[in-house]
């Protein structure tokens, strides 16, 4: 697995150039970036982040959301909400971004083989779970079935509509999609991502569940989960906090005993699970 | 008949419910169809059914004036539609509208109340089953309140 540790020069961006960007909703857009220099390209594991520098405007830290065997290019789903990430997808092609990375723990693709892989994720967290999707598509015999459940909060709000329709297409996988509130037009799911395991066939003893989406709707999936008889500790969460180093030494990511940057964001269940329902964390 | 009972024994609704209660509710039992587009129960109307979906997908919806329903859930196999027949005033609190074809099983409200209060445990495993569903609903619904993928305000 990549670490953090394998990087060089942790602290010192790579200059990678904007490519284009393809908008997912109304705010929220998929942008491609390409090393400047073609050899310095880089692998990640499904799950890790990069910190993506906007001369000029700050930094920030993004989960790739592109194929993890693509060394030639780095993919981010960004959602537009503050001054950098604006300047992020507001880049003119061949414009320059600053790249540091990758860092922190991946999902648990090696564990997940010979079995279930349950992709939920709720919003944005569907780009930190693309690539394992990636993943088990082009290594489809090492898995058990894939099951991707994903709740937005509107129609409009869904990020990849056409992948999601080709992923369903795929043998031996389920994909379900649900919303929060429904206009009359929409004829797929409405209701909460949680409404949709009773549709899923999932069956827990051979599965490991990856889940990302808001910490809140993390809580109730984790919830509903151990209802179903998963095992907790083999739940994984993708975590957020503010992280500025991505390197385990400012301390802006502490989360109880950990720093996201470092030890996260992925984390087992099992080891988190005291602190979810911590509000001052 | 026959098929009726099987039918309600194998809905997750009632799983491992006693069969003498299944014998006992299947008279208030009746196959119906609802192809899609159209209503199934009207907010305000008598509620006197409920519905085991068998197949297809219901939508639940709330309508205010000058405004485009909202579909705020939708029902499929397995699951139930409509629990205002079993608490006054019995009227639905909602409308509910077939967006596929629906087969389901609809359960006499009235049938099945009387039943309830001649048998108590029956009464008893139904109430059981209702509240489960009305908790995860709530759930649900806060869950839907709380609008997790909203901008962080």
């Amino acid at each position: 697995m990549i670490s953090t540790s394998s990087i060089t020069e942790p602290m010192v961006p790579e200059r990678y150039v904007f490519r284009g960007f393809t908008k997912e909703t109304p705010d929220t857009f998929t942008l491609t970036l390409e090393p400047e220099n073609e050899a310095s390209g880089t692998l990640f594991q499904p799950g890790q982040f990069s910190m993506l520098w906007v001369f000029g405007v700050g930094e920030l830290p993004i989960s790739i959301s592109g194929q993890p065997w693509q060394r030639d290019r780095l993919v981010y789903t960004v959602r537009s909400v503050g001054q950098a990430t604006h300047a992020l997808v507001s880049q003119k092609v061949g414009g320059d971004v600053g790249v540091r990375g990758p860092f922190g723990t991946g999902w648990p693709i090696e564990a997940a083989r010979e079995r279930d892989v349950i992709v939920v994720a709720g919003g944005i967290g569907l780009a930190p779970l693309r690539p394992v999707i990636y993943h088990v598509l082009r290594n489809r015999k090492q898995y058990g079935r894939l099951v991707v459940l994903y709740g937005a909060r509107s129609p409009r709000d869904l990020l990849y509509r056409k992948e999601l329709s080709s992923w369903a297409r795929e043998p031996d996988t389920q994909v379900l999609v649900t919303v929060d509130y429904g206009g009359i037009g929409w004829r797929g799911h409405v209701g909460v991502v949680t409404t949709l395991f009773k549709y899923a066939r999932l069956q827990p003893s051979r599965s490991i569940t990856m889940v990302c989406g808001p910490e809140i709707m993390m809580r109730f999936v984790t919830r509903d989960l151990e209802t179903y008889g998963f095992k907790r500790e083999e739940i994984y969460l993708s975590m957020e906090r503010n992280m500025k180093c991505a390197v385990g030494f400012c301390g802006h990511c502490q989360y109880g005993p950990y720093f996201i940057c470092r030890d996260g964001p992925v984390f087992p269940y099992e080891n988190i699970r005291p602190l979810l329902e911590k509000y001052e964390l | 008949m026959e098929t009726l009972e099987r039918i309600i024994a194998e809905h997750p609704f009632f799983a491992g419910l006693d069969h003498g209660f299944i014998t006992l509710m299947v008279s208030c039992a009746s196959n119906v169809r609802f192809k899609s587009g159209t209503s199934i129960l009207k907010e305000g109307d008598p509620a006197n059914t409920f519905y085991l979906i068998r197949e297809g997908r219901a939508a639940v919806e709330v309508s205010a004036p000058q405004h485009k329903p909202i579909i705020i859930a939708t029902l499929g196999l397995g699951d139930i539609l409509g629990w205002s027949w079993l608490l006054p005033p019995f009227q639905w609190k909602f409308n509910a509208r077939a967006v596929e074809d629906v087969r389901a099983i609809a359960l006499d409200g009235e049938c099945l109340r009387t039943k309830c209060e001649e048998n108590h445990d029956l009464g008893y495993e139904v109430l059981k089953r209702f509240a489960q569903i009305m908790e995860q609903r709530l759930d649900a619904t806060l869950l839907q309140l709380l609008d997790v993928y909203g901008a962080r305000r």
